[in-house]
């Protein structure tokens, strides 16, 4: 197992008490698993992506560990995370096109960062790299403001995966993107992955379209609980929790003619993480929902590899 | 690149005839009439004679012409050079004057603004997001930097001066010595600069420190620091580019500062009475002196243009966007 994560909790101090943002989610990784991360806005992916580099200051690392490796990754520790950043867990965030610094050449921020860890920089890996991506040899010589959003995103590809990192986390890296470029960034990554330059994979999005395409596993989060895992076909083609079915029925096909079958939603919001409800999370909002799930559903491996925390599944 | 610098000199050669023209209207539109002033400080009784004076002194000055005449005369004269013979002292050229009085400022300006300017932006860098400096280095800063100039010199010499008797509080050199270039001279020079020195450098100083803690911060939380703190990158590296990039609104705010500084520094020359350009105008003023505030003033435009030209310059160095503009612009 590559990662293991055990009844993770992470909560948001804020005025008003704590948000609790990720509340118990356990799950594990193979060794050079890709895994979507999916779910609507607030259901705690990013939160979750970001626990396993570095929290931000309203972070709060209220229960559960992490394995990555057979080691413990001590996510709330900020100072003793520093060795496992880059070197172990690295991450492309969201914002790669304002994620290096406007006035350092790109080449020499490099040099910098890599200087930092003590790594000593390989010109003609990172040139065999930038190859890879389809990146010219001289944005190194270039500032960030001189290239284009692609090519940013691409560059930041490389730098986060230039010391081949055991966990990547892709957080939203597509939602900016036009769907060529989407499918580019998407190749690139399993690219790395068959390189070796990473082991495995935690791609988050709320695109279950694309990430059926790269996942081999997809995880779909509500309310900061796991509703459903499986493999991706799996879950796309046979999903077992409601949430999971009106999420996928909610996408637009190929062929249909959404004049005459008008999209379906899912009416209503996620209930408030400050306080959230007993019970299943989803109840207010499941066609399905009934007596039992007053009661906390537990992820349940119903068929191997497939989890799915649903009474009714 | 050429392009950019062509355009930045029409504005300041616009800017410059406008100062210009300002300048000379301002002693020509002030109340009162210099020649009759002189002709005071003359005290010749009779009538006759005066009336010859004033014949003398209204056409030396030029006062005898239509006004338009008197602004070409204006310009003719300042592409010679020639700033005019002051009133109050009388034959002095003006340029003379004037340049007996801008070492003193220019020794007093320049490290003063420098120096708060570097300390400064180091200290406001240096005590964001560090509890206990911040908690001590934002609220001195708000008190220095809302202090004005002359009321911290006068507090300075007051508390330092008069009544720690440390430094002298008036003039450039004690009046028993003459200017030499000996160690006691140069010695007592710098004795007498200290003071007027420390109330600019310590005005400067506060909003240097405020605007770079606040530009620290916000630099802290942009994205590139928080995908090098997620690559686990050493705080020093990441506040190295915070600072590099929170210094470009500071260059900016340097040159919009400059005027204020040199208006500050005039005022706090009149406080310690200290021979620069800052009581020079005084005495222009008191004396009814056009020739002498009109050459000041120059000055001070000449100046503050040129040091905005500097900073425009600088920041094309510091900030690669500016240069990426440029080649845009070309292109």
């Amino acid at each position: 197992m590559s990662l293991r994560v055990n009844d993770l909790r992470v909560h948001y101090r804020t005025l008003r008490g704590e948000v609790k943002a990720l509340d118990g989610v356990s799950f594990t990784m193979a060794d050079g698993e890709i895994l979507g991360l999916a779910g609507e806005s607030g259901c705690g992916k990013t939160t979750l992506g970001k626990s396993l580099i570095r929290m931000d200051g309203r972070m709060r690392h209220a229960g559960g560990t992490v394995e990555l490796d057979g080691r413990d990754l001590p996510i709330g520790d900020d100072k003793a995370m520093i060795a496992f950043r880059f070197h172990e867990v690295s991450l492309i965030p969201q914002y790669s096109m304002s994620a290096m610094n406007p006035t350092r050449r790109i080449g020499r921020m490099v040099a910098e960062l890599l200087r930092s860890r003590g790594v000593p920089l390989d010109v003609k890996e990172l040139e065999s790299r930038l190859d890879l991506v389809g990146l010219p040899r001289e944005v190194l010589n270039r500032y960030p403001i001189e290239l284009s959003g692609g090519m940013k995103q691409r560059m930041v590809m490389v730098i986060s995966t230039l010391l081949d990192p055991s966990l990547l986390i892709a957080d939203e890296i597509t939602s900016a993107l036009d769907v060529s470029t989407q499918q580019a960034v998407a190749k690139a990554l399993l690219g790395f992955r068959e390189s070796g330059y990473v082991k495995s994979m935690i791609f988050i999005t709320h695109d279950l379209a694309l990430t059926s395409h790269i996942a081999d596993t997809i995880m779909v989060m509500y309310a900061g609980r796991l509703a459903e895992k499986a493999p991706s076909n799996k879950l796309t083609k046979a999903p077992r929790h409601p949430y999971t079915r009106l999420l996928i029925n909610s996408l637009p096909e190929i062929g249909v003619r959404h004049q005459d079958r008008m999209l379906k939603g899912i009416p209503g919001s996620p209930p408030s993480l400050l306080d959230p409800p007993r019970g299943c999370r989803f109840r207010d909002r499941c066609p399905m929902a009934g007596e039992e799930c007053a009661e906390d559903p537990p992820p349940v491996e119903i068929e191997p590899n497939h989890f799915v925390a649903c009474w009714k599944a | 690149m050429r392009q950019y610098f062509g355009r930045k000199l029409l504005i300041y050669g616009l800017t410059f005839v406008v100062a210009v023209t300002v300048n000379w209207m301002i002693p020509r539109f002030m109340p009162g009439d210099p020649v009759a002033s002189m002709l005071a400080r003359a005290r010749v009784s009779q009538p006759a004679a005066v009336e010859a004076m004033r014949a003398y002194y209204t056409n030396l000055f030029g006062f005898d012409q239509p006004i338009w005449q008197q602004y070409l005369n204006f310009w003719g004269a300042l592409f010679q050079g020639d700033f005019g013979i002051s009133i109050w002292v009388f034959p002095t050229p003006v340029a003379d004057v004037i340049l007996g009085a801008v070492p003193y400022t220019l020794a007093l300006m320049i490290p003063a603004v420098l120096l708060s300017y570097w300390i400064g932006n180091r200290l406001g860098a240096f005590a964001a997001r560090r509890k206990l400096l911040d908690n001590t280095v934002l609220p001195v800063g708000y008190i220095l930097t809302a202090m004005p100039y002359m009321w911290l010199a006068v507090i300075l010499a007051w508390g330092l001066g008069v009544t720690a008797g440390w430094f002298p509080v008036a003039g450039g050199y004690s009046f028993a010595l003459q200017p030499s270039w000996s160690w006691s001279f140069l010695v007592n020079l710098l004795h007498h600069w200290t003071l007027p020195f420390l109330s600019l450098f310590l005005v400067a100083l506060g909003g240097w420190a405020i605007g770079m803690r606040n530009m620290i911060i916000y630099e802290l939380e942009s994205d590139y620091s928080n995908y090098l703190a997620a690559l686990g990158a050493p705080t020093r590296l990441i506040r190295r580019y915070a600072f590099r990039n929170a210094i470009l609104p500071q260059i900016t705010g340097l040159a919009l500062q400059l005027g204020v500084l040199v208006a500050g520094a005039l005022v706090t020359e009149i406080v310690f009475s200290y021979p620069g350009l800052g009581s020079l105008i005084l005495k222009a003023i008191q004396n009814q002196d056009f020739f002498l505030l009109q050459g000041t003033f120059m000055f001070i435009v000449i100046g503050v243009l040129l040091a905005n030209f500097i900073i425009d310059i600088v920041y094309v160095i510091v900030d690669p966007r500016t240069r990426a503009g440029m080649a845009g612009a070309q292109a």
